[in-house]
C-alpha cells in the first residue's frame, strides 16, 4: 500500500517536474528577442522564433505554423513599431489567445522601452514602407537589450511568479555580463568613430548611432523600395566625391545591388548577421555584437 | 529535446521504484537530508544576490532612470482622440477590358445562374468597384470590422460588417455579422488580393462568386504544432446558394457551413495547407431566368436542399522562407454539389403556363493555378478552371409536357477556361495586372478575354491571410 502510494506521488512528482520545465511558451518575432528571452527565462520557458535572420520580418506570411504556435503562446515578444504590421496582426486575430492580446501582460514590444529614433515628421507612402512610430530595428544598439531585457525578466516574473526569483537571478547574471560586453564592444568600436557607411536598409541605424558612424547613403531609394538601377547610378557619383568606408546589407537583403556597388566603386561590401543566426559566428547575442564589430574592424584596417 | 528525455526519465525512475522500495528507505531519508541542505546553500545565495540587485539599482543613477523614461515617452506616439481612430485604407481598382463575346449576356452553361455578381469585367474602360476599410479592436474582449463596396454606379454594399472577439482563450474565436463565408479557399480572400481579375469558375457556379453571409462564425484552433483549426458558420442563407434576394422571413437559421484546415512547414521554404468544407442550405424559390423553346424570357425557380463539398490546398515556396525576391503559390479547389427539390417552370406565367416538377442535379469542378514571382516585384501565374455538369434530372421534361429546349441554361456542358497573367507590384501598396484568358463558360465559341487592372490601396497597411 505504501508502495502504491509512494510510485503515485513519484508520478504526480514527475508530472509537475514535467509542466514546471515548460511553464511558459514564449512566441519571438525575430531572432535576437528569442535568444533574449531564451537567455532570461533558461529553461522554465519554450521560446519559439518565428522568423529567421534569412527572413525580412517587414515581410513574412501568416503562415499556419505561425497561429499553431501563437495560440499556445503565454508571451510574445516583438519589436513592434510596426515592423510587424503585415502579418502580426493577423496571427493575433485568428490565434484564439486573449492572453497575448496587445495590451495584455503577455504582449511585449521591445521598442516601445527604448527611446526610438527617425521618427518621421511627414508621414506618407510617397516616402516608401516608413515606419510612423520611429525605426524598429532597436536591436542593434546593445544598449537597447539590456533595457529590455530588465523589462522582460520583469514580465516574466509577473506571467510565472512560482519562478520570480529564477528570472531575477538570470537576468541579473546576463545583466552583468552584458554591461561587460557592452564595455568591451564600445572600446573595441571606439575606431569607427565617424566612420561613412552605406547601409541597405535602414536597419542599423541604432548600430551607427551608438558607435557615431555616419550614414552615408542607403541602396534602397525609400525604404522598403528595393533599388533601383537609377538609385545605384547617383550612389556611384555621390560615392566618387564622398567615399564611405563600407557598403553593408542584412543577410535578407539581395546582395547584388551592394555588390554592385562595391564593385563599381572599391568600397567593399560586407554582409552584417544583423541578428541571432545571421552568420555562424552570431550564434547569439554576444556572438552577434562579437562579429558585427569585428567585420566592422576588418575593412578598417 | 532535452526536456522530453528528461520527462521520460523521470517517469521511468517512477515507475521503477518499487523493485528497489525497502533498501531504498533509508536511502531516501539521506536524500531528502542533502536536498534540504542544498535548499538552503540556495535561498541563503539569492537572498544575497536579491540583496546586491537592490543595492546596485538603487545606485545605478535615478536620474539616469528619468531621462531615460522621458526619451521613452518623447519617441512614443501622440495621444489623444485621433490615436482611437480606426485603421481606415481604401481600395481603388478599374480595369481595361477587350472581350469577344458581350460579358453582359454571360452566363455558364450547364449550371443554375447564380443571379450573382460572376461576369467578367465590362469591355473597354471601367472603374471597378471601389472598396472602403475600417477596422480596429472595440475593447478588450472585441474587434470589429466594416469592409464596404460602392460600385461604380452609385450605390454602397456592406460586404463585410463583422464583430470578432479577441478575449476568448483556448483557440475559440466567434465571428458575428456578415463575412465571407469559410466554405473553400479563395471564398474569404478578398477580391484586392486575388492572384487573377476574376474568379474561378467554380466559385462562380457553385457560389454566387464570393458567398458573404450575415451569420455567426465559431472557429477554434487546435493546442497542437500542426496547425488545424474547426470551424462552424450558421447563416440566414442570404445569397447563392441559399435565397439570392437576402434570405427569407423566417426564424432561426437558413445555412450551415463547416470547414477545417490542417496546415504547416516543410522544412523553412515551403508551407502548406489543406481544407475540406461543407456548405448546406435549403432554398425557397430561389429564382432564376432563362429563355424557353418558344423564345420567351421566364423566370424558373427552386425549392429544395443543397450540398455542397470542397477540398481545397495551398503551397507556398520561397528560399528559406523570404518570399522578397522569389516565391512560388501554387493553389487548387475542388467543388461537388448535390442539389435536390422541385423546379417550378415559368413562376410569372409569361409563356407555356406555370408548372412544377422534381429536380435533382449533381454538379463538380475545379481550379488550380500557379503563380511565380520571378524577380522583385514581378509575377506571372497560369489558371485552369474547369467544370462538369454532371447528371441533372428535371421532372418536368416528359413526354407531352416541355422538353429540354425549354431549359436551355441547364442544358449539359463541361465549361473550361485557361487563363495567364503578368503582374507588376512597385510596392505593396498598388499592382498593375495584364490578363489573358480563353474561356468556354458559354455553348458556342470561346470568348477571348483581355484585362489590363489596376488594384490600388491607400491608408492603413493590410495584413493578408495565407
Ligand atoms: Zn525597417
Amino acid at each position: 500500500m505504501k508502495t502504491i502510494l509512494k510510485v503515485l506521488a513519484l508520478i504526480g512528482l514527475s508530472f509537475s517536474f514535467c509542466q514546471a520545465f515548460a511553464a511558459l511558451n514564449i512566441f519571438a518575432c525575430e531572432p535576437e528577442w528569442g535568444a533574449l528571452a531564451q537567455e532570461i527565462a533558461g529553461d522554465k520557458a519554450a521560446v519559439y522564433s518565428a522568423t529567421t535572420a534569412l527572413q525580412d520580418a517587414h515581410r513574412i506570411e501568416a503562415r499556419p505554423s505561425l497561429i499553431a504556435r501563437i495560440r499556445s503562446a503565454d508571451l510574445l515578444v516583438c519589436s513592434g513599431s510596426e515592423l510587424e504590421i503585415g502579418w502580426l496582426p493577423l496571427l493575433l486575430t485568428q490565434s484564439g489567445n486573449s492572453r497575448i492580446q496587445r495590451g495584455m501582460p503577455g504582449y511585449l514590444e521591445a521598442s516601445q522601452q527604448v527611446a526610438r529614433i527617425e521618427i518621421p515628421q511627414v508621414v506618407a507612402r510617397s516616402l516608401g514602407d516608413i515606419h510612423p512610430g520611429g525605426n524598429p530595428h532597436i536591436h542593434t544598439d546593445a544598449r537597447n537589450i539590456a533595457r529590455v531585457a530588465e523589462v522582460l525578466a520583469l514580465r516574466l516574473a509577473q506571467l510565472d511568479p512560482q519562478n520570480a526569483v529564477a528570472y531575477k537571478f538570470r537576468s541579473e547574471a546576463f545583466g552583468a555580463r552584458w554591461r561587460a560586453a557592452i564595455e568591451r564592444w564600445e572600446r573595441a568600436g571606439a575606431r569607427l568613430k565617424d566612420v561613412p557607411v552605406v547601409v541597405y536598409h535602414r536597419d542599423f541605424s541604432y548600430f551607427i548611432r551608438w558607435m557615431g558612424m555616419r550614414e552615408a547613403g542607403s541602396l534602397e531609394p525609400k525604404p522598403g523600395i528595393p533599388p533601383t538601377p537609377a538609385h545605384l547610378a547617383e550612389l556611384v557619383e555621390q560615392m566618387k566625391r564622398a567615399p564611405a568606408k563600407v557598403i553593408v546589407y542584412s543577410p535578407y537583403n539581395d546582395p547584388r545591388a551592394a555588390q554592385f556597388l562595391s564593385e563599381r566603386t572599391g568600397i567593399p561590401a560586407v554582409m552584417l548577421p544583423y541578428t541571432v543566426g545571421g552568420n555562424e559566428k552570431a550564434k547569439d547575442l554576444f556572438g552577434l555584437f562579437d562579429e558585427t564589430i569585428a567585420l566592422f574592424l576588418a575593412v578598417m584596417k | 529535446m532535452y526536456r522530453r528525455l528528461l520527462c521520460g526519465m523521470a517517469f521511468a525512475v517512477a515507475l521503477s521504484a518499487p523493485l528497489a522500495s525497502r533498501a531504498q528507505d533509508t536511502e531516501l531519508g539521506k536524500i531528502r537530508e542533502e536536498l534540504r541542505q542544498l535548499k538552503e546553500v540556495y535561498e541563503r545565495r539569492i537572498q544575497a544576490l536579491e540583496q546586491r540587485l537592490q543595492q546596485s539599482e538603487a545606485k545605478a543613477g535615478k536620474a539616469e532612470e528619468a531621462a531615460l523614461q522621458a526619451a521613452v515617452q518623447a519617441s512614443s506616439r501622440p495621444a489623444g482622440e485621433n490615436a482611437f481612430n480606426p485603421a481606415l485604407s481604401v481600395i481603388l481598382n478599374g480595369t481595361l477590358g477587350n472581350l469577344k463575346r458581350d460579358p453582359n449576356a454571360y452566363r455558364i452553361n450547364g449550371f443554375v445562374p447564380t443571379m450573382g455578381e460572376v461576369s467578367p469585367p465590362p469591355r473597354g474602360l471601367s472603374l471597378g468597384e471601389s472598396e472602403l476599410v475600417l477596422s480596429a479592436s472595440v475593447d478588450h474582449l472585441f474587434r470589429g470590422a466594416l469592409i464596404a463596396a460602392i460600385a461604380p454606379g452609385g450605390g454602397i454594399e456592406v460586404e463585410e460588417g463583422y464583430v470578432q472577439t479577441l478575449g476568448l482563450s483556448s483557440g475559440f474565436t466567434i465571428k458575428a455579422g456578415r463575412f465571407f463565408s469559410g466554405v473553400g479557399y479563395q471564398n474569404a480572400v478578398h477580391a484586392h488580393a486575388w492572384d487573377f481579375t476574376d474568379a474561378p469558375l467554380a466559385s462562380k457556379a457553385f457560389l454566387g462568386g464570393q458567398l458573404a453571409e450575415d451569420g455567426i462564425q465559431v472557429k477554434w484552433v487546435a493546442p497542437t504544432e500542426l496547425y488545424v483549426d474547426l470551424g462552424l458558420e450558421l447563416g440566414r442563407g442570404r445569397k447563392f446558394p441559399g435565397v439570392p434576394d437576402g434570405g427569407r422571413s423566417k426564424n432561426g437559421f437558413g445555412s450551415g457551413t463547416l470547414f477545417t484546415h490542417a496546415g504547416g512547414d516543410l522544412g523553412a521554404s515551403t508551407a502548406w495547407q489543406l481544407g475540406i468544407s461543407h456548405l448546406r442550405t435549403s432554398p425557397q424559390g430561389r429564382g432564376y431566368n432563362d429563355v424557353d423553346s418558344t423564345g420567351t424570357a421566364v423566370n424558373n425557380s427552386f425549392t429544395g436542399r443543397s450540398r455542397l463539398w470542397g477540398i481545397d490546398g495551398i503551397l507556398k515556396w520561397a528560399p528559406n522562407g523570404n518570399a522578397t525576391s522569389t516565391n512560388l503559390k501554387l493553389q487548387g479547389e475542388y467543388f461537388r454539389r448535390t442539389e435536390s427539390g422541385a423546379l417550378t417552370y415559368d413562376t410569372q406565367a409569361a409563356s407555356l403556363g406555370t408548372q412544377t416538377g422534381s429536380y435533382r442535379s449533381k454538379q463538380s469542378g475545379w481550379y488550380a493555378q500557379g503563380i511565380y514571382q520571378f524577380m522583385p516585384e514581378w509575377r506571372v501565374g497560369y489558371r485552369h478552371d474547369r467544370l462538369n455538369s454532371g447528371t441533372t434530372g428535371i421532372g418536368l421534361v416528359a413526354p407531352g409536357a416541355l422538353t429540354a429546349a425549354d431549359f436551355p441554361v441547364l442544358g449539359g456542358h463541361n465549361p473550361r477556361r485557361n487563363s495567364v497573367m503578368l503582374d507588376w507590384s512597385p510596392s505593396e501598396f498598388s499592382r498593375w495586372r495584364l490578363q489573358l484568358a480563353r474561356d468556354y463558360s458559354r455553348f458556342g465559341v470561346p470568348d477571348n478575354q483581355v484585362f489590363l487592372q489596376y488594384v490600388m490601396s491607400l491608408g492603413a497597411h493590410s495584413a493578408h491571410k495565407f
